[in-house]
């Protein structure tokens, strides 16, 4: 049997500083390959749990695991690269460098991945075949990021998040910068193609008439506890 | 490809990248122009004088002499007798020699005694000789060559009369011996220019009536001047070529041993030496002030760069959800302002060799300074590495904060 994609046991975390605002995970788990949308809103803690998958704050207690690797075992530098190598990130709006052409900004991620980017092999030719999976125009690898639309810049950050295939697909709320249509068509070319990839995808979002495409729903309120100190 | 992207974001900042750029530029060319300036005329009032081995003068400090003898500053405390000019001369180390007398003024320009070999051996420049630009030498004993700024100050053209005043800024006026403008000395960069040439015998001349200082009663003709023998008594100082410049020093230490009177023999160029320590601390002061307008410039790029970390924080997210650990924000930024200070350095030295290229020719007819155009000295290339390694710590200071930021923000920031 393969590792899950993910696994969270036990976690326990709280930002460091002021605020004192404290969040748990008894257990959560994406199986390799399985879609999973999260339901919450915004406050529920979404951004510390992805912080914790993504391994930009390490849990105070308890395990982060992302492909069968615990997150606390490694060094801050090792984290760094582990998300390189290991995770596609999808933010919600703009998720490029609007200076650079589509290209770079598709590549961007395998700078920091060896790995990854031996697994990709040619790189700009795995970009221009995403892009082409995605309906983006052929010349847009030499467009300059900022001036595509918002869904265009939407599909390049799919096509950075799949390329080299990283085992897991993590997008927070991609669809709502974009209008229903649009949405639409987005969430059906994303699917397809973490699919192909072999993927594993965790969404988050507030919207659950998403829900029907995914293998499992699940709301956040169910698997995380967040605490907020009034002091 | 981080290259890539750091230039690309400084050129999609092009504005406010631009103006930090252009300060830069324009510190770096000031402080390079002061550089060029300063070894300019270094050079110039070097070149005021070569070929020349000796310079002999009354005893006194060897700058003092080298100021009143060569560029026309000061007075001499005391004068040379022909007698030990003649000694000096007769030496058979000395190739040639030219004697020099100075004392009397024509308007706020100095007249000076010599003979037909001061136009032979005086030269400047690396060796350029004088030119007659218009008429003549000296032939007659009433006559005089100028030099431009004379020519050009008073309006004066060949055949011009001229009446030489005693003394500097005196109200004495050898008005009874006239001279007449013979010939006007092509422009030279040097105190030259700013002299009125007679021949020796003519300061003999018209000081055949003057006693101590003093005109006496009497008027002696012209005709019986002309008729004297006008050898002078005394000159102020001689200017000598060796025929070997192994023999500088010998001759150098007979002279200032010369028992008859207190004399002295000065290196030109030891004598310049001199005076650049005298003068030095104006250039450092010079230079620290360039140097000063640079850190001001790195100064403004690192506030530039401090007022555009917020807006870049979403940038600085996206590098980390890509995987960039927070040393590559850091170096990405450290990055940018070494590009933008290697620009900047870059452009600051183009913008000095165009600076050069119209202002030479306008430098050198205002102030006779001649600035060489030649390629970047060791020394300014270093300076240009220092600018840019200073801008590269400055920029640490904002990179730092950007460091944090970053940590801080992680992947998620809320705009």
């Amino acid at each position: 049997m393969t590792a899950p994609a993910l696994s969270l046991k036990d976690v326990i975390f709280t930002w460091p500083g002021r605020g004192g605002f404290a969040l748990s995970c008894p257990a959560f788990q994406v199986a390799a390959g399985e879609s999973v949308l999260l339901l919450g809103a915004s406050g529920s803690g979404k951004s510390t749990l992805l912080s914790l998958i993504c391994g930009i704050a390490t849990a105070d207690a308890g395990q982060v695991t992302v492909g069968g690797t615990d997150l606390g075992g490694l060094g801050a530098g090792a984290r760094d690269r582990f998300r390189a190598e290991h995770i596609g990130v999808i933010f919600q709006q703009f998720n490029l460098l609007p200076y650079a052409s589509v290209l770079d900004n598709i590549l961007l991620p395998l700078r920091f991945a060896p790995q990854r980017r031996a697994r990709a092999r040619d790189g700009p030719a795995q970009a221009a075949h995403l892009c082409a999976a995605l309906d983006l125009p052929e010349d847009v690898l030499t467009t300059q990021a900022a001036r595509l639309s918002v869904g265009q810049q939407q599909r390049v950050a799919v096509a950075r998040a799949l390329i080299g295939a990283p085992p897991l697909i993590v997008a927070d709320e991609p669809t709502s910068a974009l209008d229903a249509a649009t949405q639409d068509t987005f969430l059906s070319l994303l699917f397809k193609q973490t699919k192909q990839a072999g993927s594993s995808l965790l969404m988050v979002s507030h919207d659950a008439r998403l829900g029907p495409r995914f293998d499992r729903v699940i709301r956040l309120e169910d698997i995380v506890n967040t605490q907020r100190d009034a002091a | 490809m981080i290259l890539r992207l750091a230039a690309q974001s400084l050129m999609a900042r092009a504005l406010t990248v631009g103006m930090t750029v252009l300060a830069i530029a324009l510190s770096v060319t000031l402080f390079l122009g002061v550089e060029k300036l300063r070894t300019g005329a270094r050079a110039s009032f070097a070149d005021t004088i070569s070929g020349t081995d000796l310079i002999v003068g009354a005893r006194s400090g060897p700058v003092q002499l080298l100021l009143y003898s060569v560029f026309r500053i000061g007075n001499a405390t005391n004068n040379i007798t022909w007698q030990s000019y003649q000694d000096i001369a007769a030496r058979s180390e000395v190739d040639w020699i030219v004697p020099i007398s100075l004392g009397d003024s024509h308007r706020q320009f100095r007249v000076m005694g010599t003979t037909p070999a001061f136009f032979d051996h005086y030269q400047f420049r690396g060796g350029r000789s004088l030119e007659i630009a218009q008429g003549a030498g000296l032939n007659d004993l009433y006559d005089t060559v100028i030099g431009a700024d004379v020519a050009a100050t008073l309006g004066y053209s060949v055949g011009d009369p001229i009446v030489v005043s005693h003394g500097i800024a005196s109200f004495t006026a050898h008005d009874d011996q006239p001279f007449r403008v013979a010939g006007i000395i092509a422009k030279t960069g040097t105190p030259v220019d700013r002299t009125v040439v007679v021949s020796l015998e003519a300061i003999e001349a018209i000081h055949v009536d003057w006693q101590g200082g003093a005109k006496t009663g009497q008027s002696t003709p012209v005709e019986v001047i002309r008729a004297r023998d006008l050898t002078p008594n005394a000159i102020t100082a001689a200017l000598v070529g060796v025929n070997s410049r192994l023999q500088i020093f010998g001759l150098q230490r007979w002279i200032n041993d010369y028992a008859e009177e207190p004399l002295m023999a000065i290196l030109p160029g030891v004598a310049l030496q001199e005076l650049w320590q005298i003068v030095g601390v104006a250039e450092t002061a010079l230079i620290g002030v360039s140097a000063m307008v640079v850190v001001t410039a790195l100064i403004g790029m690192m506030a530039m760069i401090f007022a555009s970390l917020n807006e870049r924080r979403r940038e600085m997210a996206i590098w980390r959800a890509m995987g960039a650990r927070p040393t590559t924000i850091l170096g990405l930024l450290v990055l940018e302002a070494t590009l933008m200070a290697a620009v900047g350095a870059v452009l600051g030295l183009g913008l000095l060799y165009l600076g050069l290229f119209v202002g030479q020719p306008m430098v050198d007819a205002a102030f006779g300074i001649w600035l060489p155009i030649t390629p970047p000295t060791l020394r300014e290339l270093w300076g240009l590495a220092i600018v840019i390694v200073a801008a590269a710590l400055a920029s640490l200071l904002p990179a730092i904060r950007a460091y944090r930021l970053s940590l801080a923000d992680g992947m998620m920031v809320r705009i």
